[in-house]
């Protein structure tokens, strides 16, 4: 008999998959968020994994999740608290349930709450039974039990049918959202391609998800939420490791350049290596270096020999190539870093964000070593930093650090597909073979950057190196003046770069209560904050940067006509610092959290009131 | 019909003289190192703007500024891996780097053992002068057990790498050795090495006059060097000695010397040097002999033909190439997973 069902309209909905790290929730999440941007949904993802590939069975140290925020309207943040979580053994549940908001729907795999597993997540009383749970709507479901009884007459080893269970949440989640499940099905038709043989036990279980969910008497809501309402064009779903290695990509091609990533694996920077991997066909080289500074060794090597030399790593790695951004520096070549922030110091918290390595960035090197540090904002605008990165090292002659953090870098949103021939084009400083005017260290005149003559051209052959070298002819030079004068003519010409900058924008009044200034990856959070307390009738604006050095031009205009400004970051101060030297004048307060995780939007707000109402 | 002669000019010492003064000190073998590379350049095929050296930090890490070709002076320990970004970007270039035994076995040890592993096409010249000289006279890893140096006052307590152990260690495919004082050698083994198809390690006995004279003097020094060397080449007896009368016998798992005419040894008996085999083990206790037991091994120990990286990643990128649907970034964008709001 068909129970009688409710349909609820939502803006916004946030899930929560988690379960062991070896139980495909980080899959089934992006399986279900890949669906909802098909139906015409906006949405912004996070996975919440530990550094432990496999952390022993059922304990909270081996729980895996992702967050998936769904809506209406443009989504800038995965959410802070889930209204749906699927928690698939006793510790799933206890990690997540201070993540949940009051009244959220709780689907649990109750055969997974046996007294060991309990004991294992370190429960002392079943959280079914004493009471804990009665603020949500608690979906009871057999999942372990239902999935292997429908994968039985395949004849799978235990292990294998074990596999199957999240597509029996698959399944849930399709009749939850009232949706069509044929995307589920091609889905399972496409991955499987190569295994066949698990296409007809995957599909079972999803349908006997879908059944469980469509029957069970403790389901009786269903919910919708509509297409967003977005311009029309070609969009995906995209991570801002793949964006970052995709507008590496663009630029290479773009400049009629190779492009080459010297590289070593580091959390969360891998997969920018990982994809560029794959990218051979576009005659992208990849190399994977003996360690960190190899790494950045090769690709200045590859960009003296007249390649767009590139780097990838975090925090740790930065580290170990501070020397070599040094080289990059002295012998002026291009080069592009990319530095996904992850928890510090030393292995720190590989896994979680921070924004921490700023100094590092500015700083980090010895002598006076300029370089130009920016920052991406969105997962899916590190396609378009990543570009910006590699023009401006082209065409400045100059290393670039691209800092982005774990959030971004694994965390997605929906992006409206570019058209690459209309980004802006980039003109790497190259000259011709025997151009009898050609010095090595002879620059122009508006940008200071140096030309760049490649090994293998005729009549251009020169040095380059370490050491520090006379102006215009590239000569080793010890003496004093000249060093004063190349030390001030490499600061200048990161200086100049502000002169090719966007002006900063704001978002909000020009003159306001309170001026929320942030940069890099925190923009969603900080964004959605100032935008409610916007429509909540407060005069708070948000000032977020992209580009730290140089700033923009404009950034002194901007921050001059408002009553508060607070610099909100994820570490103790870096940026506040900066800004307090770049401006001594302004008086900056500072909001700070470093805890490895993003700032949540509610606790935001609850700062900002405070000081718009002078508390 | 297309002369080959015609395509690559023939290039004489000259071409690679650079302008401005060589600040070695006065009598250091990095002259005669020089002096035999300029020699040995026009040999390797290749246009003079294809020629690259790179080298890290030290003494004799100054030599791209006295060489008239591209030149990176890089960092101490760094250049194998700025000189794999280059080969790897332009597999047409002759790239060169030069090393000694602070720069490559020190802080540079990792790299060095990596790009030997990869085999890229580079050819690596040690200079092995067994003391840290820029730095005035601290002791290296190749410094002998026991030296006094500005470091070790009471004498090192630390058993030296020898380059050759390590590189066969790494498996390297062109293993070498000359001395500073033999410029036809030199010369020679260069010439070898840029011939070579993947990474070529030459490691020079080089005298540094000011910390640490003769210390080869046992190897190179007039009265020794016939007794004490022996020049290995392919397809030749391993024979020694101021009246070739000494020659390599295999003696159970190891290497024996033995005198032709004792014994009942002859000529026939002298192990012939197969410098190409893929059987490194021939070629390491080549590479370790040491005195007073055995001469130094000259020339080229090891020569064996291993696939290059480069070649093997082109040929990739070739094939990636030729199968790809997505011929450009514009069609990747627009690959896999899209939704069209129209």
């Amino acid at each position: 008999m068909a129970k009688t069902k409710k349909i609820i309209e939502l803006e916004n909905v946030v899930i929560k998959f988690a379960g062991d790290s070896g139980d495909g929730m980080q899959m089934t999440g992006t399986q279900f968020s890949d669906s909802s941007a098909l139906f015409g949904n906006d949405l912004s993802t996070f996975p919440d994994y530990p550094s432990e590939i496999r952390a022993p069975h059922g304990t909270i140290a081996g729980v895996s999740g992702f967050q998936v925020h769904i809506g209406k309207n443009k989504v800038q943040t995965p959410g802070d608290y889930a209204d749906i979580l699927i928690a698939m053994n006793p510790a799933a549940l206890k990690a997540n349930q201070k993540w949940l908001r009051p009244g959220s729907t709780v689907i649990i795999d109750v055969d997974s709450f046996d007294n060991k597993s309990l004991e294992l997540a370190g429960y002392t009383n079943n959280p079914l039974d004493d009471g804990s749970l009665n603020d949500y709507n608690l979906v009871k479901s057999p999942i372990s039990s239902l999935a292997a009884e429908a994968v039985k007459p395949f004849g799978l080893d235990k292990r294998t049918a074990d596999k199957t269970r999240n597509q029996f949440v698959v399944g849930i989640l399709y009749w939850l959202f009232n949706r069509s499940i044929e995307p589920a099905i091609s889905f399972i038709q496409t991955r499987f391609k190569k295994k066949p043989e698990l296409i007809g036990p995957n599909l079972e279980v999803l349908h006997a998800g879908f059944n469980f969910a469509e029957n069970v008497e403790a389901m009786t809501t269903q919910f919708h939420v509509k297409p967003a309402d977005k311009e029309k064009g070609l969009f995906r779903n995209i991570t801002g490791n793949q964006a970052t290695a995709w507008g590496l990509l663009a630029a290479a091609e773009r400049s009629g350049l190779s492009l080459f990533l010297g590289s070593y694996p580091i959390t969360p920077a891998s997969e920018i290596l990982q994809e560029l991997s794959m990218m051979k066909h576009l005659g992208c080289i990849t190399f994977q270096a003996e360690d960190e500074i190899a790494g950045i060794c090769s690709a200045i090597g590859a960009s003296f020999a007249g390649h767009l030399g590139t780097t990838s790593t975090s925090g740790p790695g930065l580290s170990l190539k501070g020397e070599a951004i040094g080289l990059a520096v002295m012998t002026e070549l291009p080069l592009v870093v990319v530095n996904v922030q992850r928890g510090g110091p030393a292995t720190g918290l590989p896994t979680k964000t921070e924004q921490s390595d700023l100094m590092q960035a500015l700083y980090g090197r010895n002598g006076e070593s300029p370089v130009v540090v920016m920052a991406a904002t969105t997962p899916a605008n590190c396609f378009e930093y990543a570009y910006t990165a590699c023009k401006i090292s082209l065409e400045h002659m100059t290393p670039v650090i691209l800092l982005t953090d774990g959030y971004l870098a694994n965390g997605s949103e929906l992006w409206k597909i570019p058209e690459v021939n209309k980004l802006p084009d980039i003109k790497p400083r190259l000259v011709k073979d025997n151009d009898q005017a050609y010095k090595p260290y002879l620059r122009d005149v508006d940008t200071l950057a140096r030309n760049w003559a490649i090994p293998g051209q005729e009549g251009l052959r020169h040095r380059v190196g370490g050491l520090e070298k006379e102006h215009i002819t590239g000569v080793v030079s010890h003496d004093p003046a000249n060093h004063e004068l190349m030390v001030r003519q490499r600061a200048e010409k990161v200086n100049r770069v502000a002169n090719y900058l966007p002006d900063q924008t704001i978002y909000g009044k020009e003159l306001s209560d309170l001026l929320v200034i942030g940069w890099g990856g925190t923009y969603g959070a900080l964004l959605t904050a100032v935008k409610e307390l916007q429509e909540e009738g407060y005069n708070i604006s948000l000032c977020q940067f992209n580009y730290i050095q140089p700033l923009p031009k404009n950034t002194a205009k901007v921050l001059a006509n408002h009553k508060k400004l607070l610099i909100c970051e994820l570490n103790l101060g870096q940026f506040a610092n900066y800004m307090r030297s770049k401006f001594p004048h302004l008086e900056f307060s500072q909001y700070n959290k470093v805890q490895g995780l993003p700032f949540f939007v509610t606790e935001l707000k609850e700062k900002f009131k405070a000081i718009l109402e002078g508390k | 019909m297309i002369n080959v002669e015609s395509l690559t000019p023939i290039l004489t010492v000259e071409d690679f003289t650079a302008e401005g003064q060589v600040k070695w000190c006065p009598g250091c073998g990095g002259h005669a190192v020089l002096a035999s590379v300029k020699k040995a350049l026009p040999e390797a095929g290749v246009k003079k703007e294809n020629v690259v050296f790179v080298s890290g930090i030290g003494c004799s890490s100054r030599f791209p500024y006295y060489i008239n070709t591209y030149g990176f002076h890089s960092l101490h320990g760094r250049a194998p891996a700025i000189a794999s970004g280059i080969k790897i970007a332009n597999p047409e270039l002759s790239v060169w780097l030069v090393t000694g035994d602070g720069d490559s076995m020190a802080i540079g040890g990792n790299h060095f053992i990596h790009m030997l592993r990869r085999n890229i096409d580079v050819n690596i010249l040690l200079f092995n002068n067994k003391i840290y000289g820029l730095t005035k006279g601290q002791y290296s890893p190749t410094t002998p057990f026991g030296s006094v140096t500005k470091t070790s006052p009471d004498g090192t307590v630390e058993a030296p790498f020898q380059p050759g152990e390590l590189a066969m260690g790494a498996n390297a495919s062109f293993f070498a050795r000359a001395v500073d004082t033999n410029p036809k050698m030199m010369t020679e083994v260069f010439i070898a090495a840029t011939k070579h198809k993947g990474t070529s390690l030459v490691e020079v006995f080089e005298n540094c006059v000011i910390f640490n004279n003769k210390v080869h003097e046992m190897v190179t020094g007039k009265e020794f060097r016939d007794d004490n060397q022996i020049y290995l080449e392919h397809g030749k007896p391993m024979i020694f000695g101021k009246n070739s009368d000494k020659g390599l016998v295999l003696d159970g798992a190891g290497l024996k010397v033995v005198t032709i005419g004792e014994n009942g040894i002859a000529k026939g008996d002298i192990l012939v040097h197969d410098a190409k085999t893929q059987n490194i083990a021939i070629h390491f206790m080549l590479a370790k002999m040491s005195l007073p037991e055995f001469p130094v091994a000259m020339g080229v120990i090891r020569n064996a033909d291993t696939p290059v990286y480069e070649d093997m990643l082109y040929n990739q990128v070739s094939k990636a190439k030729s199968q790809a649907k997505v011929k450009n970034v514009g069609e990747l964008l627009k690959s896999g997973n899209i939704i069209r709001i129209d």
